[in-house]
This record gives C-alpha cells, structure tokens and sequence, in this order.
C-alpha cells in the first residue's frame, strides 16, 4: 500500500472521527428541551406587515375618511379590551378588528375559568362601521351588558360593564 | 376557532409544555455513521497491514449493523422517547474496540505469546451478547422505579457479587487481582463490573430515602456543613468495605469506583459539599494506610512515581516489576498529535494485556492526540447524556440513579485512562466498551440499558392532565 494512500487515509479516519463528534453535539444542541416559550408579540408583528401594507396601498384620502368615520382608528373607538373583574383580572387584549371570542372551551380567545360560564359563551366582534358588537352565543347564563340580559347582538359602549359568570370585561381607548 | 392563535394579547409569551419529540431517526442517522466509522477503520487496519482489504469486511460491517439494528429496533420499540446519543455512542465505542483487538490479534508478536489471534471473534461475540442483555433490559425492566422495591436486595447482592472472588475454589488469581470468578465451562467472569450497577440501585435507594437527615442534621463549623456523627455511619460502612475490597482483593480501581461512587451520589443527594471534602480526605487516608503495607498496590505506586526504573528493574529480569506503564507512555509519545496510523504503531510491544488494560495505549498511538481526545470526548458525551437524562428525570430516585450510574462510568474511564497515561496509579480496569472482556462489555450494555430507560421515561411527553372542562357541565346560576 502506497505510503500516501495510508496518510490519506489516517488523516480522514480522524477527520471522520471529529464529524462525529461534532454531529453528536450538534444532536445536543438541538435537543436541548425544557419549557416552550412562544412570543405571542412575534406573531402579532408577523400579523402586521399585511395590514400596514394594505392602508399603504388604500389611497390617502380614503384612508383619512376611514379613521375619521368613526373606524375602529377613530377618537372615541375602543383599542382594548380589559378584564376588570374575575380570576383573569387585568388581562387585556388588544383590539385589532378581529373576533374575540369568551369561553371554557380550549381555543377561545379569552378562556375563562368559571363554572358559569358556557364552553363558547359569547363573541365580541367589529361590524362593518368598525363599532364593536358583543353576541351571547346562546349561553346557559346569560352575557349582561351593564344590568340587562342580551338577547340579541348589542354594541359596546365604551366603558360599559359585560358580565359573564364572575368575569367582568370593559372596552377601554 | 383561529382566533385564539393570533390573539395579540399584552401578555406576549406563553410557557408550554416540554415538548421533546420522539428523535428515534436521528438516532438511526447517528447510528449509521457510528457503524460506518469502524468498518472504515477496519478496512484501513487490514490496508495498512497486510495491503490489501480484509476478507472479513464484509461479514463484520453487516455484523455490526445487525447488532446495532436490533439495539436500535428494541429502543424504537422499548423506550420510543429515550435519548437519541446514548445508543450510537455505545456502538461506536463498542465497534472501534472491536477494530482494535482484531488490530492486535494480527500482531505475529502477541501471537506468539499466546496473548492475541482469536480475541476479535470472541469480542463481537460478547458484544452480541452484551447487546441481546440490552434489549433484555428494556423488555423487562418497564420502567426504573421498579428498582427501587430491591433497594436492600441490591446492596447483598453487590456484597454477595464483590465477595465472591474471594471465595476459595470460585475465585481465581489473575495477574495479582483477585477480581475474577472461575465458571467452570464458561470462562471467567468479573463481578465486580455488575456489582457497580448493583450498587448503585442500593446508593439510589438509599440516599432517595434518607437524603433529608443526611442534608439538614448537621453543624456548621468553618464554613462546612458538618454531619451527625450517626449519619455517617453508612459513609463509614462503605468506606471500610472499599477499604476490604482494596486489601482482601487488591483491586484498587473497583474500591475507588465505588467509593467514588457513593460521594458522587452523596453530594447529589444532599448538596452538601462538605461531604466531597471528607470523600477525598477519607480517600486518601485509606489508599495511604493500604499502601504502606500491601505489596500489590505499593508497587502500582513505584511503578506509577517512576516507571522508568520500574521497566530497568523489569528488564534486568527483577521479578514482581512491570515495564507496561513505561511501555505504553512511549506508545503515547511516538503516536504524537495525528498518529501512526491505524494498523501501524508498535503498541504491541506492550506484550501483556494489550488488548484489555491497555487498549488506549494503542489508539493513542495509532491515533494521535486527535484520535484520544475525539475518543475521551465521546465518553465523556455518554456521561453528559446520562447527567442529562437524571436533570430531565422527575422522579428523585431516577435522578439519583442516572447520576450514579453515569458518574460511575465517567470515573471508571477516568481511573482506566488516567492510570494508562501515567496521571494516577495504574489500576486493574477496564475501558467501557473497548477492552476486551466479556463482563465488561455485558455489564455496561446493560448500564446503558438503564440509562435509556431513565431517559425513556424523562422525556416521555407527560400525560395529559386534567379533562377538558368543555366536557364538564355549565353550572346554572340558581336566584336564591
């Protein structure tokens, strides 16, 4: 066997060694598992690019009529939603034009952990005009806006009192 | 609904649960190259050697593929979640053993000593064995807390299985250790390789329940936690019986083992440091005091302070000397940083026992520096896997026996390879995986086997927890 074939091959089975050794700590590295952390904020940022791009491209004048009507960008439109009272007290969600729904069940947006309450308790939603419209989804107690039982899709006045079970939720600017 | 998904609340990171997936693929990529290395290696032997491929390539790749695919076909379907590493690392250790006996089986010097020819053979023979007791394992041991109901069966056993050496008729005096049992028909066996799992199940068990008095009793006396004097007393004990071991069978790496062990285990039990401290300081006293007046380890200790006149008295033909530590430090020298190449060192010079106690005099030649590190770095991954599966472990008696296990093979390989490369006494051990032996290779597949099993049930996605509350009924709210 040629002197250089051997070298060759000396050098390589170290080289290959190594590769091995490297490739193990790379399974290492990406199996270093403990808790998940998922940035909410990320996604939310993700989200964004789309509705920036979409006001860019509206043209000026309708965009300022849009946050001048009364649009969900208008002065006296809600940007938040606020738990003031119950288990989730504190937790605010901001509002975004999307449906926000309240329940026990798993993939509400708002889960809440109260045995008066239903699994899919009631939405809360943007209309067409941007004014935002609380419906009881046919709950076994009952979605109150301020002291009355709704019966039928309302909208929210800004800092008005909706009571589910023991939770208590306001919009807020 | 999707709405919960992009929901953007203020709160903007959630906490989930651990969420390791199963990693059994990698483990079969991993597994591939780590079979793949040594027949490399072994084509280069045969290259090297004797010019030409050996014959036997073939049969060995696909014999060692066979038997690392029916460890890996147990895991996937034994342990589905265990650790990826663990397996791969054994079999490349295992395989690049292997080589390197069949390596020195083709020295026509050890040949003619009858020391080496039929080594290889026999070796993968006991790796099949060794990896039949694997699967064994995780067939049968369901889960490790099992372990725990044998917590003082465990500690006769490991007397019983240390004691027996010592036994006349059964014992056998090999080379000036007694740490081997004769089987008449099968060969010889070394206990004292499965009396180091044995006993760590008892230390587990033991420190799982007692940990609390042996960490919150205690005085503070110059910065260190200082034990009541009845909670030393199991120190005491199994000082004195490494001490034994030491003195009955002139065994100093097994009684290091496990006293090592122990205070491994001690210190990770309670978190105590003062307890390392009095470790070592009952350590020392005990290798002083055997030391002055047993011949058998006073003469390691020449032979480890200078192993030079050691090989001159040896040479001279002065009986009772060794020129094997001298012997294997050239071996590590003329290997240097990149090696001799496979197949072409002269570590068969060191005649006796070149294939078990000295293996890694070998692959320091034939490998360099580079080859020894990447080999150390490779145990010293199956040790951080194991510590890794105890910190994932949610059980403290797994966690304990994790740490025992994997802290007592980090300190065999320490003990073995320090004592070839001159840093501490040589001692009459075995390399995990690599040397040849039978007992060896057996008993630490299976310690493997636990390992995995340990880290099966860490990283098993926990169960789900409570029943949806969308399946429980709303309460209605009654006007009183």
């Amino acid at each position: 066997m040629s002197e250089l074939t051997l070298t060759v091959m000396r050098l390589g089975f170290l080289a290959v060694l190594w590769l091995f050794v490297i490739v193990a700590v790379q399974v290492i590295r990406s199996d270093l598992f403990g808790t998940r952390v998922t940035q909410r904020g990320s996604r939310r940022e993700a989200g964004r690019p789309q509705q920036q791009a979409a006001r860019q491209a509206a043209p000026p004048q309708q965009r300022q009529q849009q946050s001048g009507g009364g649009g969900r960008r208008g002065r006296n439109a809600p940007t938040k939603l606020v738990v003031s009272e119950g288990i989730l007290t504190g937790t605010t969600v901001a509002l975004q034009g999307q449906t926000i729904t309240l329940g026990r069940a798993h993939d509400s947006t708002i889960v809440l952990d109260d045995d008066y309450a239903s699994s899919r308790h009631a939405r809360i939603y943007p209309d067409r005009d941007g004014q935002w419209i609380v419906e009881d989804l046919g709950s076994t107690n009952g979605t109150y806006l301020d002291r009355s039982r709704l019966t039928t899709p309302t909208p929210i006045p800004l800092g008005a009192p909706i009571r589910i079970g023991k939770t208590v939720i306001e919009l807020r600017k | 609904m999707s709405s919960s998904t992009n929901s953007p609340t203020h709160h903007t990171s959630t906490i989930g649960a651990i969420g390791a997936p199963s990693r059994r693929n990698t483990e079969l990529a991993l597994l591939l190259f780590a079979v793949v290395i040594p027949v490399f290696a072994y084509a280069n032997v045969g290259l090297a050697i004797d010019g030409k491929v050996p014959t036997g390539l073939l049969s060995y790749g696909l014999g060692l593929g066979l038997l690392a695919g029916v460890a890996h076909l147990g895991v996937r379907k034994f342990a589905p979640y265990a650790d990826p590493l663990l397996l791969p690392l054994a079999t490349l250790l295992n395989g690049l053993g292997l080589v390197v006996i069949w390596r020195l089986d083709q020295s026509k010097l050890l040949q003619s000593i009858g020391q080496a020819g039929n080594a290889a053979p026999r070796q993968l023979l006991y790796t099949a064995l060794g990896i039949a007791f694997f699967v064994v394992v995780l067939i049968f041991l369901k889960d490790h807390r099992v372990l725990q109901r044998y917590t003082y069966i465990s500690m006769f056993a490991a007397l019983v299985l240390l004691l027996l050496p010592l036994v006349p008729g059964l014992g056998a005096n090999i080379y000036g250790a007694k740490i081997w049992i004769k089987i008449p028909g099968l060969g010889s066996l070394q206990p004292g390789e499965f009396a180091k799992i044995v006993l760590a199940i008892f230390f587990a068990g033991y420190l799982m329940v007692k940990r609390d008095a042996l960490a919150l009793a205690s005085r503070r006396f110059m910065g260190l936690y200082l034990p009541r004097g009845r909670d030393l007393g199991p120190i005491l004990v199994v000082w004195f019986i490494s001490i034994l071991i030491l003195v009955f069978e002139t065994d100093l790496g097994t009684s290091l083992l496990f006293f090592g062990m122990f205070i491994i285990m001690l210190y990770v039990a309670t978190e105590r440091t003062s307890w390392i401290v009095f470790g070592l300081l009952m350590s020392a006293a005990g290798a002083v005091g055997v030391a002055t007046f047993e011949p058998h380890v006073q003469q390691r200790v020449q032979a480890w302070l200078d192993p030079m006149k050691e090989y001159k008295l040896s040479q001279q033909g002065v009986g009772g000397h060794s020129e094997q530590s001298m012997q294997a430090l050239w071996a590590f020298g003329s290997g240097g940083t990149l090696g001799t190449g496979l197949g072409q060192g002269h570590s068969d010079l060191i005649r006796f026992a070149a294939n078990s106690d000295f293996i890694l005099a070998t692959f320091g030649e034939e490998l360099g520096l580079a080859g020894i590190m990447a080999i150390l770095l490779i145990y010293g991954l199956i040790v951080e896997r194991g510590v890794r599966t105890a910190l994932a472990a949610r059980d403290p008696f797994g966690k304990l026996l994790a740490v025992g296990l994997s802290g007592a093979f980090a300190l065999q390989v320490f003990v073995v390879a320090g004592g070839v490369m001159g840093l501490i006494p040589l001692t009459g051990m075995t390399m995990p995986f690599m040397a040849y032996g039978g007992s060896s290779v057996l008993a630490n597949w299976a310690l493997i086997g636990i390992l995995i099993r340990i880290s099966d049930t860490a990283r098993r996605p926990a169960p789900a927890p409570a029943p949806s509350p969308d399946a429980e009924m709303t309460q209605v709210v009654r006007p009183s």
